[in-house]
């Protein structure tokens, strides 16, 4: 009994060192995910503690096969549709709330601010589902395995969907861009 | 050199740096005989970089109390404040039904069977589904093993419903204590880690009853009773979610008692 429990403290041990090398590194990526789906500061860091405590309570049943990774983005992915599926039913919708400057530790340059702001809107018309794919292969670093089994479609719809995501948004900031001000960008050449 | 052409995907996996060192080798020489395409890969490349540039913000806030990890840890290794209240309301429930049965001399059961049935599936939901080390005594490849020995307590046959075509895998079940006697605890999980527990026992009142909902805390619940013997399906998940699978359930336990 003595000789189990010390088995078990140490089983448990190990697994708090396990989740504080592989899942505490990407808290700020899993706020940045999450603010960019849910759009607004609160929700988002609720939905990253949802994600958290159930990553805690089942990380014994991660399947090897998956990487700590992509088996916490999957979590938190699962949770941000279904907290947007609840927000859809409520009707509410609100534009991506933006960084508090004065937080961070070096404020964006004007002529990159502004930038960043065309990059924001784009993103923010493009339809959910290419968003989704688009953020967790250009941004978060999933593989197009991961990102299919994540968003649970198969390999050829991430894909097609990143695809038209990419071609979308630079229609989009091109467009941005002409009726700003006057500034070189590619054209694109079909 | 392969003979494959170079199709759009390769195109994006070029961009993402998602190809092989002599694919990319292959893209390169196409690019360089393409300057359409080139200049659309570049596009795309500038983009992907913009795309992180404009979200890095995001990820540089500082990280709020809330969700510090090791916190979170530690509260777990503690059952959380409203389990445990299922869990007390449970056993209150079982003192209350234990000495209804000593002074009334009537069934214990109090009123709401249902209800009672749903507190337990809960309290046992609360102490085994977040459980590391042994969330089961036996498991799915001794199901077995485990459906004979809970029927053999329950005094009558007992199954469990195959939900695996809803994504929930049997993982095993145990026999637990109830305030009503021993009763059948059988766990479910899917991919994504989410458990759900099913809990049975024999009912002295209700012989068939209509589903009900029932929510303990965070916990959504759908309780039934058919022949005799209760059912409830406990999770972690909203209702909608666990509605159609409460549904299938039963619907699996009445044709598998009508066969």
């Amino acid at each position: 009994m003595a000789a189990s429990s010390a088995a078990a403290s140490e089983a448990s041990g190990r697994t708090t060192e396990d989740m504080m090398t592989l899942v505490d590194p990407l808290i700020p990526a899993l706020r940045r995910y999450a603010r960019t789906l849910l759009r607004d500061r609160a929700n988002a860091d609720d939905l990253v503690q949802d994600c958290l405590e159930r990553v805690v309570t089942y990380w014994h049943q991660r399947r090897s096969a998956a990487t700590a990774r992509a088996w916490v983005f999957t979590i938190l992915h699962n949770l941000a549709m279904s907290r947007l599926r609840q927000g859809a039913r409520r009707g509410f919708s609100v534009p991506l709330e933006d960084v508090d400057e004065g937080a961070l530790a070096r404020p964006p340059d004007q002529e990159h601010g502004l930038r960043r702001q065309d990059v924001l809107r784009a993103l923010d018309r493009l339809p959910d589902e290419q968003r989704s794919v688009l953020l967790l292969v250009s941004v978060e670093d999933l593989s197009y395995a991961e990102t299919a089994a994540a968003l649970d479609i198969p390999i050829g719809t991430v894909m097609s969907r990143l695809a038209r995501a990419r071609e979308k948004l630079l229609r989009d900031m091109e467009g941005n861009a002409a009726g700003a001000a006057p500034r070189p960008t590619l054209r694109r050449v079909k | 050199m392969s003979d494959r052409p170079i199709t759009e995907e390769d195109l994006h996996a070029y961009v993402d740096d998602a190809l092989d060192a002599v694919r990319r080798g292959e893209v390169e020489a196409y690019l360089a005989r393409h300057p359409d395409a080139a200049a659309r890969v570049s596009a795309f490349a500038e983009q992907r970089q913009a795309l992180r540039s404009a979200l890095a913000p995001f990820a540089e806030e500082p990280v709020p109390p809330e969700l510090d990890l090791a916190r979170i840890i530690a509260a777990r290794r503690r059952p959380s404040r409203s389990l445990w209240r299922s869990a007390a309301a449970a056993v209150l429930l079982f003192a209350l039904g234990a000495a209804g049965g000593w002074f009334m001399h009537q069934p214990a059961e109090p009123a709401g069977g249902i209800a009672a049935l749903a507190q337990e599936a809960a309290a046992n939901y609360a102490v085994y589904a977040p459980d590391y080390m042994h969330p089961v005594e036996l498991k799915a490849a001794d199901s077995g093993e485990l459906l004979r020995w809970v029927s053999e307590r329950l005094h009558r046959p007992v199954t469990a419903p195959d939900l695996s075509p809803s994504g929930y895998r049997f993982m095993g079940g145990r026999l637990v204590a109830t305030a009503h006697g021993p009763a059948a605890l059988f766990l479910y999980d899917d991919d994504h880690g989410t458990r759900l527990a099913m809990l049975i026992r024999p009912m002295a009142v209700e012989g068939k009853t209509p589903m009900s909902e029932h929510a303990q805390g965070p916990l959504s619940g759908f309780a039934w009773a058919d022949r005799g013997l209760g059912y409830s399906l406990v999770a972690d998940a909203s209702p909608q979610i666990l509605h159609p699978l409460a549904d299938e359930a039963r619907r699996q336990i009445e044709s598998k008692a009508a066969g």
